[in-house]
């Protein structure tokens, strides 16, 4: 299965905020000295009385976004996926989440495949950390068409959105307009043996997995559950309670992504046979971000692997 | 080392930073290339070290704050004798010592595990002040960027090393007037910088950052403080050495091309032969 290689999502990202821009003029944007590689400068560029580059300081940042918003602005804010979750994180949940306010948090670099600058600036955390605060919306996107098509949606939420995008050119996946929905996720290829659950750049290694087991004769679903949360609790469980087994492959380290919120909806609700896909318990490293998603296992023969063991 | 021994190293880790960052196809060439007198000064003239036993407990400590310019510490770390030069072609490689951003647990001699700018100068302090639990002499120094001052948690360790009158610590930015967006004046000025760590507590010199002279004997100054600690706020020039790359904020994070290294190799070469005589 080959697919065409299209924007990375924080390109696609860049041109949807500046878009959305000419709609909305409560938008007030804030980078931390990162505006080159999160793609806000394309906002900036056009919008310059409305984007406020703060420098490299995270905590400030997202104290600045709870103060405008409370004051009924609404604030994008970009950084690095591992900065801004990590460095900011109870400025989110003091300033941001407990009142109840709403921000726009918007990061790139998630995962491993920023590759060569290594293990700080990679992001295997952020999912879960977004996921644990209250009300959060958490979504990523798998390629620029879905990148334009959620990051609009943002704004018709009330609580503060999480939205992940990645450093490389992305696999497209969908058709240009494709119509996706926050909270809605997508049976990208339906089946009756398993069921392949997952989001982000995996998506496409999630397809072609299916596509080498077809050829084995199995017969793959693949969902492609690009909102972690809230999560679509009746897609998956409708999935599983047909095909009898899930797999979930994430770009993240196993620990609290979506995984393990998808584990704890089935295990309440439907337990099947279940296998997650994600970097163990370690930190990556250096390295190209093809390498890497090959070293940490998250590429498609290793999906595949993991169907077969559950299949078998 | 005499001085001049001391200019003519600074142009092979010059060459070295920009040869090492071309064959990875990825790094910071100008924010190395700015610091480069500063950690030569350090690791040639001013720290106590034994480089064939990288864990001795009474060596002085360096952490490089601003983690994003470690081709430039690694080429230090070759040249004095941590590893063998050809390691240097690692850089960034999978399985690879040398990663893109120091990490402590990879490889001996780097102090802390940097990369998220802002965390540095905390780690230094508490360096320094094991030293005083341990009983030892050694003395702690951290490298900051300008852009990277901009980040609260410094202004933080800064009280607390004034507070504790860490007089075995000793901060030094490095002042290129750059970070990642561009000029530092133009999104989060810094300045007055002298006067800010002064009303911090601490003592300050400033210097031409790429004078070795000044940083040799600046820098002996930081180390002799018995009461506070000082910062050495060192003027220098992003992409020094390579004349298109300097003050020239596209190679903040970009490897040369296969010309432009070239081109770069060429220019240290000819430099070099000039120094040399
Ligand atoms: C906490 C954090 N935020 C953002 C970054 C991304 N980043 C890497 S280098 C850089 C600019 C650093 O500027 P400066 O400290 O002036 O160092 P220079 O490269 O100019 O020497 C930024 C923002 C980071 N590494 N850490």
């Amino acid at each position: 299965m080959k697919f065409e290689i299209g924007l990375a999502t924080r390109d696609a990202y860049g041109e949807a905020l500046r878009d959305l821009g000419d709609e909305y003029s409560d938008i007030v944007v804030l980078d931390g000295d990162l505006s080159q590689s999160t793609k806000t400068y394309m906002f900036a560029e056009k919008f310059p009385e409305r984007f406020y580059n703060v420098g490299i300081q995270e905590a400030n940042m997202v104290g600045l976004a709870a103060g405008l918003a409370s004051s009924g602005l609404t604030p994008f804010v970009s950084s690095f996926a591992c900065f801004l979750t990590n460095r900011a994180y109870d400025q989110m949940r003091v300033s941001v989440v407990y009142p109840r306010l709403n921000v726009k948090f918007v990061a790139s670099h998630g995962g491993i495949s920023g590759g060569e600058d290594g293990a700080t600036q990679q992001s295997i955390e952020d999912l879960a950390l977004m996921a644990s605060l209250p009300e959060m919306v958490v979504c990523v996107p798998a390629d620029e068409h879905a990148t334009r098509a959620l990051t609009p949606q943002l704004m018709e939420w009330e609580s503060s959105c999480y939205l992940r995008t990645g450093r490389p050119r992305a696999p497209i996946v969908y058709q240009p307009g494709v119509d996706l929905k926050i909270g809605r996720a997508e049976v990208l290829r339906e089946g009756t043996d398993l069921t392949i659950i997952t989001c982000g750049l995996l998506v496409a290694e999630a397809l072609e997995a299916a596509e080498a087991l077809a050829a084995e004769s199995f017969s793959v679903e693949v969902v492609d559950c690009h909102t972690m949360k809230p999560l679509d609790k009746k897609t998956i469980l409708q999935s599983a309670q047909k095909t009898g087994a899930v797999v979930v492959a994430e770009e993240h380290q196993v620990w609290g992504g979506l995984g393990s919120a998808i584990a704890l909806l089935l295990g309440e609700n439907f337990p099947v046979p279940f296998k997650l896909i994600g970097i163990e318990d370690t930190y990556a490293e250096s390295g190209t971000g093809e390498q890497l998603l090959d070293v940490y296992g998250l590429t498609s023969p290793y999906i595949a692997e993991a169907a077969r063991g559950l299949l078998s | 080392m005499k001085l001049e021994e001391l200019k003519l190293l600074t142009y092979d880790i010059r060459s070295d930073i920009v040869e090492m960052i071309g064959r990875a196809e990825s790094g910071h060439p100008g924010s190395s290339l700015s610091m480069v007198e500063l950690v030569t000064a350090l690791f040639f003239e001013i720290m106590e070290l034994r480089p064939d036993e990288p864990d001795w407990p009474e060596r002085d400590r360096f952490v490089l704050s601003k983690g994003h310019g470690v081709p430039a510490l690694y080429s230090v770390l070759a040249r004095a004798g941590y590893f063998p030069l050809d390691k240097l072609r690692e850089l960034r490689r999978l399985g690879s010592p040398l990663q893109g951003h120091p990490d402590y647990s990879r490889l001996p001699a780097v102090e802390a595990s940097t990369g998220s700018l802002g965390q540095g100068l905390s780690i230094s302090a508490g360096i320094a002040l094991s030293a005083c639990h341990l009983d030892k002499n050694f003395h702690s120094f951290c490298l900051l960027g300008d852009g990277e001052l901009n980040e609260g948690q410094v202004w933080e360790a800064a009280a607390f090393a004034a507070h504790h009158k860490l007089s075995n610590l000793t901060a030094i930015v490095d002042y290129n007037k750059f970070q990642l967006d561009g000029p530092v004046d133009e999104i989060m000025q810094m300045e007055p910088m002298v006067d800010k760590w002064q009303a911090f507590g601490w003592e300050v010199q400033e210097v031409d950052g790429h004078d070795l002279e000044q940083v040799v004997e600046a820098l002996h100054w930081t180390k002799d403080s018995d009461h506070l600690p000082r910062c050495l706020i060192a003027h220098t020039i992003k992409g020094k050495g390579v004349s298109f790359m300097e003050n020239n904020n596209k190679f903040h994070g970009k490897a040369p091309d296969q010309q432009e290294l070239a081109d770069a190799l060429a220019e240290l070469r000819k430099a070099r032969q000039e120094v040399a005589g």
